[in-house]
């Protein structure tokens, strides 16, 4: 008994005061900035391995983007990543990052659908749902839960079955294999009910998208509702995308 | 026997020319294999099959514990033709034997559950059945009640007790080995091999560099294999610790879940100071370090590493003598020494049940073989050893890190590349992940480009001692029993 309250004391605080300004410790390769500085715009292309880099003018899509950092290292001058976390969206092009741009990545408000605020603002349950990934993003997802992110002080939690979720959340490029979980995933949540895509992998597909054992057509038929970049997603990018998305 | 001296040795990490590696025909092949096998020793820490002129090559990787070398055969067979299976004599080798089956469309006679490994289709495959009275069946998944991957579990219980499990994975498959071949520049490459298991990147990282480091003839420098060594250790060190969490999670301990869910923390963001990501993504490239280790960090570290050893101490002090405890995890979920053995368990599955498989000490690479690491075994085979095992690694891992740290070498930074692939080559690196021995073999062809790249995450293995584990036990105890072996199922599935 005493051990456990001096275990317990010994803690000390351990949640973060303001997830909203948080900053994640270190280097964190988060929004990138593009220079305007003129450089071999093929070859900068050419380095990326997952062809997020398009040419005039460059642009970085963080849909596709791995953050492997690979852009920086051999055009420094060129491309910095900057260690702002909050890289989520509802607009697939927001993602898109141009040369010569320094602004926020941020959610159009104007874009979300009326009844998610109104429901989904003080209490959003999701069901998450692994497609094809790597482990990664569902690693920083439970991180989101611990006692320094502590997203259930938002109501933010992941609900067991669907039918206790207002939505999905899908990570992974989506296999073949799980295609049709997810769809049957998806059905059993009861309306309404968002689409989370969160890490790289389930925006584009990532380094996977080209092959034939992905089966992404669950996002031809389906609204996506928020898209949370990262490889994987830190869980600050998370917990503000889901706030962004739910609240003002 | 004479048979042997008809094999290669080699050691781990090294690159041959294909023309070196013996072929047999399938009958010596297999009774090579079956002969090699019948020493305990030994282990198959690779079998695969791949394309060559007409034909299909098989090739077995057999890795000596006590002769720290790793044996090499191979056998060329008509596609589509039929074998013997060496399964049918030893359990070890079965799913290596499915894989193939279903990747290359051989057949093997005789094996003992032709099961799907990957490909699976709805009504084409035939769960395991058992009939009575008093038996039930229980389907989970593959979407589970956690943030956690797919996978299928197949449960035949009576009343509360479990008499059988069945795992059927393959959910997660997304062609990582195929796209290993088909995408050509190296990045790309790199990119794959960290995504194989994100939570084990490092280890995986370090195995296929080694291999591209191999094919290519490069040797990496003293700084390069020591932040290879110390981000290994960080990432054992970080899933250990959440593991812990986890477990007591699962018994309802909600001091140790939220106190070792928390000391995870630091390390990963330790990593992240370091690389830029908390996974130790980015950390590990061919030929160079990416990221200088500097003074500063070495300052960093040593304070986080103090903290975190203080209270992880007394944490788990606490729960090592904490009956409520203690009773859930006490001769919950076993596997036996001989079942270990016979399914080719590694890692933590095998050490937790008396049989010394790790890496770092019987095939040292990077830094180990100076470190001379001796590898925590517990005899109980539950629950407990692998909460125990957990305990003791840490502690071997956080002296480990302070001896790194101790003999910390210069960085420069500077990009480096390994050169281009030999031609007609194979070379194979094993490293010891968290969850135990990774594997990665490569094959170039004429013109140094790659024709087969095979992946092996130990979990691989050890689904199978999963299985074994909860046999006898209470449903209720299927979790803890789970999350005890805590398998990877992107790095199965591929």
């Amino acid at each position: 008994m005493f051990k456990s309250l001096k275990i317990f004391l010994h803690q000390g605080k351990q949640f973060i005061p303001d997830i909203r300004t948080a900053k994640a410790p270190g280097v964190f390769r988060g929004r990138p900035v593009i220079s305007t500085d003129k450089v071999d715009e093929q070859a900068l292309a050419d380095v990326c391995p997952s062809g997020a880099i398009g040419t005039s003018p460059v642009t970085i899509d963080l849909g596709k983007c791995l953050f492997c950092g690979e852009c920086e290292r051999c055009f420094p001058g060129k491309v910095h990543f900057t260690d702002d976390t909050h890289l989520a969206t509802n607009v697939r092009e927001r993602l898109i990052i141009r040369e010569g741009e320094d602004k926020p990545i941020e959610v159009d408000k104007t874009a979300i659908r009326p009844e998610i605020r109104k429901i989904f603002s003080g209490s959003l349950k999701l069901r998450q749902v692994s497609a094809g990934g790597d482990g990664s993003c569902e690693a920083e997802l439970n991180a989101t839960g611990n006692v320094q992110f502590d997203a259930s002080r938002f109501g933010i939690e992941f609900a067991a079955s669907p039918r206790h979720a207002d939505g999905v959340l899908v990570t992974g490029p989506i296999s073949a294999n799980m295609a049709k979980a997810l769809e049957l995933t998806y059905e059993a949540c009861p309306e309404p009910r968002i689409v989370v895509l969160d890490g790289t992998d389930a925006i584009s597909g990532g380094i996977f998208a080209d092959s034939p054992d992905l089966d992404r057509s669950f996002l031809d038929t389906h609204t996506v509702d928020l898209y949370i970049p990262g490889n994987p997603a830190h869980p600050l990018t998370v917990i503000n995308g889901l706030l962004d998305l739910t609240r003002d | 026997m004479t048979m042997n001296t008809n094999i290669l040795h080699i050691t781990n990490g090294s690159r041959v020319s294909v023309a070196q590696i013996p072929v047999l025909d399938y009958e010596a092949f297999r009774a090579t294999a079956l002969e090699l096998m019948g020493d305990k020793a030994r282990h198959c820490v690779t079998y695969f099959a791949y394309p060559c002129a007409d034909a299909l090559r098989l090739i077995m990787c057999i890795a000596d514990d006590a002769a720290h070398d790793i044996l090499v055969f191979a056998c060329d067979v008509e596609k589509g033709a039929t074998l013997a299976s060496a399964a049918a004599d030893c359990l070890a080798l079965e799913r290596y034997e499915r894989e193939i089956h279903e990747n290359w469309g051989l057949e093997f006679e005789g094996h003992p559950w032709y099961k799907p490994v990957r490909d699976f289709m709805p009504n084409k495959y035939k769960f395991f059945e058992m009939e009575g009275e008093e038996l039930h069946e229980v389907g989970v998944g593959p979407v589970h009640a956690g943030v956690i991957e797919p996978g299928h579990f197949r449960f035949i219980c009576n009343g509360e007790d479990v008499l059988h499990l069945e795992i059927q994975l393959g959910w997660q498959h997304r062609g990582v080995e195929q796209l290993m071949l088909e995408k050509k520049r190296l990045i790309e490459r790199v990119l794959l091999a960290e995504g194989v298991a994100g939570d084990t990147s490092v280890s995986h990282s370090t195995a296929f560099a080694t291999v591209w480091e191999s094919l290519c003839g490069f040797q990496p420098s003293q700084e390069v294999l020591w932040a290879r060594t110390l981000a290994a250790e960080l990432e054992r060190m970080a899933n250990h610790t959440g593991d812990l969490g986890a477990i007591c999670g699962d018994v309802a301990y909600q001091l140790g879940a939220a106190v070792y869910g928390r000391l995870r923390t630091p390390i990963v963001n330790f990593s992240q100071r370091w690389c830029g990501n908390r996974l130790g993504k980015g950390n590990v490239r061919p030929a160079y370090a990416p990221y200088a280790f500097t003074e500063a960090l070495k300052q960093q570290l040593l304070g986080d590493l103090a903290a975190y050893e203080r209270d992880f101490l007394e944490m788990s002090d606490k729960i090592q003598h904490f009956p409520s405890v203690l009773s859930r995890l006490d001769r919950t979920g076993i596997v036996k020494t001989e079942q270990a053995e016979s399914i080719g368990a590694v890692g933590m599955a095998a050490k937790c049940a008396g049989v010394c498989r790790d890496t770092r000490a019987s095939h040292p690479y990077a830094l180990y073989e100076d470190l001379n690491v001796e590898p925590v075994v517990k005899s109980s085979g539950d629950v407990l050893a692998r909460t125990e095992l957990r305990i003791d690694e840490i502690k071997q891992s956080l002296a480990i890190v302070r001896l790194l740290l101790d003999n910390m070498p210069s960085f420069d930074g500077q990009m480096r590349s390994a050169g281009t692939p030999a031609a007609d080559s194979f070379a194979i690196a094993l490293t010891e992940g968290w969850r135990g021995e990774i594997c990665h073999c490569a094959v170039t062809g004429a013109d140094g480009e790659l024709v087969a790249y095979k992946i092996k995450d130990p979990s691989f293995h050890n689904w199978m001692a999963l299985a074994l584990a909860v046999r006898g036990n209470e449903i209720s105890d299927f979790p803890i029993c789970n999350k005890s072996f805590n398998l990877s199922y992107c790095g199965h599935d591929l």
